[in-house]
């Protein structure tokens, strides 16, 4: 077992190390999702699986939003960033991804103008300095990022900031869950449930997977010490019999969620009837369009949109990935053709991405535990 | 991207949903407006995410969650960077 200098209380660690085994039932095998990409990226940082027993396995879900947009969508940003006057702003994660003719970096190479933005609100700031221009901001994120979008909207409303637009591709989080419980490839024992979009959407939203499914749920923090004591809550309620939504995230999520910050999603922004993510295919429900009183500033009303779908590359198994069917080092092209500096897929570009966080650390603290172990 | 940066409430600006926040040493505006509801003052902790606070935590958990994030390396200091370059605004914008 490794030192836990970095856990914030080793002590406590330690004991829930103990506790985890102990809870662990002789010859049964567990499979746990943690939902969130930047749980992911604590689990192989920390090598949070060597503190684990092997009987348990930790299954890298769908919540890392650079990950799960489609290279069409990536397509169609870039077919708006290169209509004339355009400057298109969005996060840093997205520059790199590969869409099917190149990303946003290439498309820059050849003439476009895509900037890094580091919140909705640079974008609107863009907008207002550059009167001359169409900004628009390809929003991307689950709902701890949603409602900074709608917030920048209602801005752009009230000071009539004309030349702002937003290209939604909000997701929501719960209808990914669903399908990927609903999938006929995977079997899971409970879910770690992601942080920060429960500061939003509070902890109700995950009941059906107890309630429906009769699996255990625990909204968990991202310190490699939430993310044990987090396991250890899942096993308990599996060996008491129980099937809850409980919160281990409690200094910063709570029960309801953000009242403001569902308002403001539902005040600029309605479900759209079906959205392709990447791996998942096209899901219910699942995503944010803008509602018709923001037509004007709605990328996908002011510029016809391709909207071609795009086939991932052949040798790319982010999908695999993403459904947790695969752990990434099991993709063919793996830290060969797929690294960090040349991604084919997205999981290797976001470092919330599975790929990524295993290309980073996971594979060293893999060679190490092997070699403990021998 | 889906960090969350803890930052220290050092002034909140009149008439707006704008505040004046620390983040590990350097001050920056953050938009308060999805917290309206929990008092915010001078001295609060807050989680940034995006430049929106999106949730007020106590003084333990906001240095822990700082001492923890700064052990993650490449991922924290890209999102300081980011946050870095996002330009300081006043007043209503």
């Amino acid at each position: 077992m490794r030192f836990v200098d970095e856990f914030r209380n080793q002590a406590i660690a330690r004991d829930v190390a103990a506790e985890i085994e102990h809870l662990v039932e002789p010859g049964r095998q567990y499979r746990f999702m943690e939902v969130c990409g930047g749980h992911t990226h604590t689990i192989y940082k920390h090598g949070v699986e060597d503190y684990l027993p092997p009987a348990i396995t930790l299954v890298h879900g769908p919540g890392c939003p650079v990950c799960v947009i489609p290279m069409g969508r990536i397509d169609d940003a870039i077919h708006i960033a290169r209509q004339p006057g355009v400057l298109l702003a969005t996060f840093g994660d997205m520059l790199r991804v590969p869409g099917g003719h190149g990303s946003f970096l290439d498309a820059n190479a050849l003439g476009a103008d895509v900037r890094m933005v580091y919140s909705p609100m640079d974008a609107l700031r863009l907008a207002k300095r550059n009167p001359d221009r169409r900004v628009v901001f390809m929003a991307i994120g689950f709902e701890t990022t949603a409602p900074s979008t709608a917030l920048t909207l209602l801005q752009a409303e009230r000071e009539a900031v004309d030349n702002f637009a937003v290209f939604c591709n909000h997701v929501t989080i719960v209808p990914a869950i669903k399908a990927i419980l609903d999938s006929p490839d995977l079997r899971l024992d409970g879910f770690l449930g992601p942080g920060h979009v429960s500061t939003a959407i509070g902890c109700r939203p995950y009941e059906f997977i107890a309630n429906n499914y009769r699996r255990p749920v625990v909204v968990a923090g991202f310190e490699p010490l939430d993310i044990l004591q987090s396991i250890h809550m899942l096993l308990r309620q599996l060996a008491e019999g129980r099937c809850e939504v409980e919160n281990q995230y409690k200094r910063v999520v709570g029960r309801e969620g953000n009242r403001n910050s569902l308002d403001a999603i539902r005040t600029t922004m309605e479900l759209r009837p079906y959205f392709e993510w990447r791996g998942l295919g096209f899901i219910s429900h699942s995503a944010l369009k803008l509602r018709d009183a923001y037509a004007r500033f709605d990328a996908e009303r002011i510029f016809e949109i391709p909207g071609v779908r795009v086939a991932d590359p052949k040798a790319c198994q982010c999908g695999e990935v993403l459904k947790g069917v695969l752990k990434p080092w099991q993709c063919k092209v793996f830290g060969t053709a797929c690294t960090p500096e040349t991604p084919i897929g997205t999981c290797m570009v976001s470092s919330e991405g599975a790929c990524a966080a295993y290309y980073n650390f996971g594979r060293f603290t893999r060679i190490h535990t092997q070699e403990a172990v021998r | 991207m889906c960090l969350a940066i803890p930052a220290q409430i050092v002034r909140l600006l009149p008439e707006s949903d704008l505040a004046t926040a620390d983040v590990s040493g350097v001050q920056r505006t953050v938009n308060v407006a999805l917290l309206s509801d929990h008092n915010l003052a001078v001295g609060d902790w807050v989680l940034i995410h995006v430049g929106f606070a999106i949730s007020k935590v106590d003084e333990v958990e906001a240095r822990t969650s700082l001492e923890f994030l700064e052990s993650m390396g490449q991922a924290y200091r890209d999102e300081i960077d980011a946050l870095m370059q996002s330009e300081a605004e006043e007043g209503s914008g």
